[in-house]
């Protein structure tokens, strides 16, 4: 058995980590830290994550506090998570913002992207649009902390494992290729997405307005004051009726004013309005 | 409770697949090639079949071919899972009428995903 880490190396790590993800590391998920940072340990020819820890705090490696943080932040994620929330994009809101503005080319972003699954099943969905006639003028950014995620989700290569959770069969063959072992997802629909490595602690006023975020099991990991600041800059970002899609566990209720819930999301309210509400 | 009828000429895989059907609660039969299989559905038609595609006497898209030119054979939903795992297989596949397709080495989470694709689970949460 590994030996633990020492108190003030937790602490250190946990604090470096919240500053720099948002992500809290409390004492019970501890046992995240033996099984992600190993490898890094590994890496770096340290003998143990604790000798990981200690050489982190004691050398203020900020390069190695990096990849500390990268491997900590959580990465699960599935093509069409949840369903739910992408029958709700195609069939009601995409439908509504397009009739409120017909010219208007729509801005999505996906924020906290991962490996990329979010935001080709988003390409995916539209590209099928496209297909039924129903075509739509959309740019897909997607965002995430960890460039070595990027970097996958830019590959666009995933693992016959990864393309049988939540693809049907008929969506892999239409937008993927088989290469060796793997499925490579169609270049049209690569070319829907642009990544774009982007911290949600950041300025967000630098990616621009957008009418539809999803920010999908991400504020869950943050402390409740930086889940009510994230979600006050994100609405900065939206045009008033935008719409927001959060994780199954999430709300903006309580939380935030700038939202409204409407059954699967929240509507970004007019500023003018939510002022009128909190008044 | 649904029937879903395993065909498998593995009685290893068999086992691994009646394990976590019945967790998904369904009813499971199972049959050693796609005879066997085609003589179970002109008794009971199941409402979920687990396809293989290689087998002695009668090849996985043989039996389905031979399934949905059946009364009723048009019914069960049909989720083929096999190692052949290119395009064409697949293809073939889906002209010949099975609803979903499994690359193996499959587990439950797979099985769960897919199942429900096929319409065969109630989708969580929706």
């Amino acid at each position: 058995m590994a030996a633990a880490l020492a108190d003030t190396d937790f602490a250190f790590v946990a604090r470096e980590v919240k500053a720099r993800s948002g992500l809290v590391l409390t004492a019970e998920k501890s046992y995240l830290l033996e099984t992600r940072l190993a490898p890094i340990a590994r890496k770096e020819s340290l003998a143990s994550v604790a000798e990981l820890a200690a050489a982190a705090r004691l050398r203020r490696d900020e390069r190695l506090i990096w990849q500390i943080t990268d491997a900590l932040t959580t990465s699960e994620t599935q093509f069409f998570r949840d369903k739910a929330p992408f029958a709700l994009l195609r069939d009601h809101v995409i439908p509504h913002l397009q009739q409120a503005e017909p010219q208007r080319r729509l801005r999505i972003w996906c924020a906290a992207t991962s490996t990329g699954q979010e935001a080709f099943s988003l390409a995916m969905m539209l590209d099928d649009l496209r297909a039924e006639g129903r075509g739509v003028d959309a740019e897909i950014i997607a965002t995430d902390i960890s460039e070595r995620l990027l970097e996958k989700a830019r590959a666009g290569l995933f693992t016959q494992f990864e393309v049988q959770r939540g693809l049907p069969i008929r969506t892999l063959i239409r937008h993927f290729e088989k290469v060796g072992d793997l499925w490579r997802i169609a270049d049209r629909i690569r070319a829907m997405v642009r990544f774009q490595r982007f911290n949600l602690l950041d300025d967000l006023r630098p990616l621009g307005m957008f009418d539809i975020v999803l920010c999908r099991n991400v504020l869950c990991y943050f402390a409740p004051e930086q889940q009510r600041d994230t979600l006050e800059r994100i609405a900065a970002q939206m045009r008033d009726e935008g719409a927001l899609v959060l994780g199954a566990g999430e709300s903006t209720v309580g939380v935030s004013d700038a939202f409204a819930p409407e059954g699967g999301f929240y509507r970004r309210l007019d500023p003018r309005r939510a002022a009128a509400r909190v008044a | 409770m649904k029937t879903c009828l395993v065909v498998d000429d593995s009685r290893v895989i068999r086992k691994v697949a009646r394990r976590i059907l019945e967790d998904l609660r369904f009813h499971v039969e199972e049959a050693g090639d796609g005879l066997e299989a085609l003589t179970a559905c002109r008794k009971a038609m199941p409402e979920a079949i687990l396809l293989d595609w290689n087998m002695p006497v009668m090849t996985g898209i043989e039996f389905l071919r031979a399934l949905r030119k059946e009364r009723g054979g048009e019914a069960p939903v049909v989720v083929f899972c096999t190692t052949e795992n290119d395009v064409e297989h697949i293809s073939e596949a889906i002209k010949a009428g099975a609803n979903e397709y499994i690359m193996k080495p499959f587990d439950g989470d797979i099985l769960h995903s897919k199942f429900m694709e096929a319409g065969l689970l109630a989708h969580e949460a929706a």
